[in-house]
């Protein structure tokens, strides 16, 4: 298809946005990151501090990240929807409508025909977690191996479940705290914290343990091949050839595999978490009374 | 001073070293689930789709177990020393 000179240069802009923000994620950690550290195993870096009255705010490499991230996401769904039309012109019409049609379906499947509009919502969870996972593919810090980020998330999730629990009055809410007795009550009142922690230490453990290990492995073959390889003469020397490749491998299933898995599954259980929180069948029996009595006044 | 730093770094190292223990659950129960659903898949192959992506689901949700345990873990290697050997000094300091 022919296309406008306009259109190839909006175009254009949308992939330099999309590059954009994490070349700036990489100049910010070469710039940061004293070269005297060597490998090391460390939390987010504090850029710098905020004031407050009860606890300082830090804002660290893990909101940069997240950020910056979501500028790279947001300037690749423009870049999809581009040229939208009717009529298929551009190739990536199609990705882009296999995209919204797999999420449509998938969300469908697992919550209803009511939820339908949740759609949205777990494809831009999923692809957040996706791209933070993967950003440490590129040297950059992984959001996702800082327990606040994913933390955040997942009370954000907890408020959708307590407002779905809701949805039929905050007293119905109580009583089914004292399912199947009464006596269970604090239990029940328990476990309905134990569903953000799991989901937050679920995604921040998995990443987490990935960069440990491969910091490991990096640590352990670079000494190894100081031991082996150190004889050669000046820089080569000092080179660590092993690390050049071997942790790669690695990093398949650690960065790649586990990142998009991990994103998966926190989606999976958004959706199953909310869409079980929600009393359907006394929801509606509910809402008919209020019609029926509606009508007969 | 620096016996009492000591026994806070073998004892935090030591307790990452026993909370991993429970890596071996989660190791058993996927396993298990794993098996299942390759048994599954060779009885009902056109259903390998809807199959492995519920093993994946399950496997991740037994995986909790392990992860609330490396978390500990984590803790006490990276975080827990830190913080009781500042608590031992300022004690110090302050007798």
């Amino acid at each position: 298809m022919k296309t406008s000179r306009r259109f190839q240069l909006l175009d254009i802009f949308y992939i330099i946005m999309m590059i954009l923000p994490l070349a700036i994620g990489m100049v910010i950690q070469i710039l940061t990151k004293p070269l005297s550290e060597g490998i090391t195993l460390t939390g987010a870096r504090i850029f710098f501090t905020i004031p407050m009255p009860l606890q300082d705010f830090y804002i660290t490499e893990s909101q940069i990240n997240s950020l910056l991230v979501t500028v790279t996401i947001l300037f690749f769904c423009l870049y999809m929807v581009h040229g939208l039309n009717e009529r298929v012109q551009l190739k990536r019409q199609h990705f882009a409508e296999l995209i919204v049609q797999s999420v449509d379906k998938l969300v469908v499947e697992n919550m209803g025909e009511y939820f339908k509009g949740y759609a949205p919502f777990i494809i831009a969870m999923l692809a957040l977690s996706a791209f933070s996972s993967l950003s440490s593919l590129i040297g950059l810090f992984p959001p996702t191996s800082d327990i606040n980020v994913v933390g955040g998330w997942a009370i954000l999730v907890f408020i959708l479940i307590t407002y779905y629990k809701m949805k039929c009055g905050p007293l119905y809410y109580l009583k089914s705290f004292t399912e199947p007795i009464a006596l269970l009550a604090p239990i029940n009142f328990l476990s309905e914290f134990a569903t953000p922690i799991s989901m937050s230490f679920r995604h921040y453990g998995n990443i987490l343990s990935g960069t440990v290990i491969s910091t490991l492995l990096a640590v352990g073959l670079s000494g190894l091949s100081s031991m082996i390889l150190g004889w050669l003469p000046g820089v080569l020397g000092n080179i660590s050839w092993l690390r050049v490749g071997i942790p790669a491998v690695l990093s398949i299933y650690f960065d790649v595999f586990s990142g998009c898995l991990q994103a998966f599954i926190f989606a999976m259980l958004t959706m199953m978490n909310v869409s079980g929180a929600f009393p359907m069948d006394e929801y509606f029996e509910r809402k008919q009374k209020k019609q029926a009595k509606k009508q007969l006044a | 001073m620096e016996l009492a730093i000591g026994l806070i770094l073998g004892a935090c190292a030591l307790g990452a070293g026993m909370a991993m223990i429970a890596g071996i659950g989660p190791g058993i129960g996927e396993g298990n689930a794993v098996a299942k659903a390759c048994e599954a898949i060779g009885r009902q192959p056109e259903c390998k789709g809807d199959v492995t992506t519920t093993m994946l689901m399950g496997c991740a949700i037994a995986e909790t177990t392990g992860l609330y345990a490396l978390v500990i873990a984590i803790l006490l290697i990276f975080v827990a020393p830190n913080i009781l050997v500042n608590i031992l000094v300022n004690t110090m300091k302050s007798l």
